[in-house]
């Protein structure tokens, strides 16, 4: 099985290739279209802004590839952090940007009341609504880490979300058939997290 | 709701990890040590975040704690943030492509606030913990270049540190450094009245209580503890374990998860 890490110059990607190591997974990393095209699954990750983000995968020929890869071919995706808001279809983080359009959500500010930070720094509890291919074995409400302003809206109603309370519900997660997004990180988020990203892979191949 | 942090911190010099008391520097063993003997695991796992700090001033030192670091961060799943030394933005990129989640400054804090700005302007202000070295003088006195420097009112740096937007400080208590004695609240005191940055307390801790202490103040985020020897082998994950039953509202991780148990 050929997982190909997305590389677009936007945060490093040691944290994602360690978890899929551990997991007993073989990871290239690459920025290569044809590389890409070839996958049999697709991570992307990202820190950093979506603005920055969407201009470097043009100028890196990324996007169009993307797009056909996953939707045409059905090669399953999971975006982590600004990885899962470049799958929506824009937002206005460092002037508005078009995203991939994979899924028909966008990506906005988290809403700042006065006793709370932004940006959403820490461990917080994660659920859905009644089951989530991404949750499966792992306890409702588990941890996981977040770091992030922005979070993706739920305009698109056929994709399962995944929840987060930080003074408002927001949607940190979503599976649409071969689409999958995560506003935290199971990277960095305990054994928790690598058994999100076994689902994932799971999922992918059941 | 977003849940408060117990957090181990590392301090490392040419090869090895050390232990201070009273910012004494002692050296303990070596990464094989850390790693086998000590198994850093039990610790690695039960912890929400790690800390590295680099106590090692002389600057060729600095690509061996970079792979000190990319070593470490291999070894756990939790953000990692790290510091000492940092005295420009190529020390600060190198830092984070070895896998830091977040940089940890201290003395730049003082005497190079444009520097701050830069690198909170690069990589966002959740990027960037100050550490802050206080002792408790009668009132509250903070120090830096390895708190051998008297800077004046920890109530003053405070201030400068929210005004500069650093995302996070740590504030650690010389005198109480290594001592297990507990952590010492009096510079709780000295927090502006708009203060709303997360903090990180370290400096004395001991035994659970000392950290259940700290995590029920409402003022304190986090608890941290750089004695390699007050919370051994599985010492620290039952002391998670006891905060949890006390409510003490951390992150609950699953352990005991059964499809990875086999994972290293």
């Amino acid at each position: 099985m050929s997982i190909i890490l997305i590389d677009y110059g936007m945060g490093n990607h040691l944290s994602v290739q360690n978890a899929l190591q551990r997991l007993g997974h073989d990871v290239s990393i690459s920025r290569d279209p044809e590389v890409i095209a070839e996958a049999d699954s697709l991570i992307l990750p990202g820190v950093g802004s979506f603005n920055r983000a969407m201009q470097n995968l043009n100028d890196y020929g990324l996007t169009q590839t993307i797009r056909d890869t996953v939707l045409e071919q059905g090669v399953p995706i999971l975006g982590i952090c600004l990885g899962m808001q470049l799958l929506g279809t824009g937002s206005d983080e460092g002037g508005e940007s078009q995203g991939l359009g994979l899924i028909q959500n966008r990506v906005s500010r988290l809403h700042s009341k006065a006793s709370l930070r932004i940006p959403h720094v820490g461990f917080n509890e994660v659920f859905c609504e009644d089951s989530h291919p991404l949750m499966q074995g792992i306890r409702p409400h588990s941890d996981f880490y977040f770091t992030h302003s922005y979070a993706m809206q739920n305009q698109d109603p056929d994709a399962d979300y995944l929840y987060c309370d930080y003074g408002q519900t927001f949607v940190c997660g979503f599976s649409k058939d071969n689409i999958h997004g995560v506003q935290f990180h199971p990277e960095k988020s305990q054994r928790t997290g690598l058994q999100l990203i076994q689902n994932f892979l799971e999922v992918t191949y059941a | 709701m977003l849940k408060k942090r117990l957090i181990f911190t590392l301090l490392y010099k040419n090869g090895h990890f050390m232990l201070s008391r009273n910012f004494r520097l002692q050296k303990v063993g070596d990464m094989n040590w850390l790693m086998k003997n000590y198994q850093f695991s039990a610790i690695s796992d039960v912890i929400d975040e790690l800390i590295l700090i680099n106590t090692d001033p002389e600057a060729d030192k600095h690509e061996d704690f970079c792979a000190a670091l990319e070593s470490l961060v291999s070894h756990c799943m939790i953000p990692v943030a790290a510091g000492g030394q940092i005295r420009s933005t190529d020390t600060a990129a190198r830092l984070l492509s070895s896998g830091a989640d977040k940089l940890v400054m201290n003395t730049p804090c003082f005497d190079q606030p444009a520097f701050i700005e830069e690198l909170i302007a690069r990589y966002g202000s959740q990027c960037l913990v100050a550490a802050v070295d206080w002792k408790n003088t009668g009132q509250q006195e903070v120090f830096s270049h390895n708190a051998t420097t008297s800077q004046g009112d920890l109530s003053t740096h405070l201030s400068r540190l929210q005004a500069l937007n650093v995302g996070e400080v740590y504030l650690n208590a010389v005198h109480r450094d290594g001592t297990g004695q507990g952590y010492d609240f009096d510079a709780l005191s000295a927090l502006p009245t708009d203060w709303n940055t997360p903090l990180i307390y370290a400096g004395g801790a001991g035994q659970n209580s000392h950290l259940q202490a700290a995590l029920e103040h409402p003022h304190i985020d986090a608890a941290a503890t750089a004695n390699l020897f007050n919370f051994v082998a599985g010492g620290l994950g039952l002391a998670r374990q006891q905060l949890l039953q006390a409510q003490v509202p951390l992150a609950r991780f699953d352990t005991q998860i059964e499809k990875l148990a086999d994972i290293a």
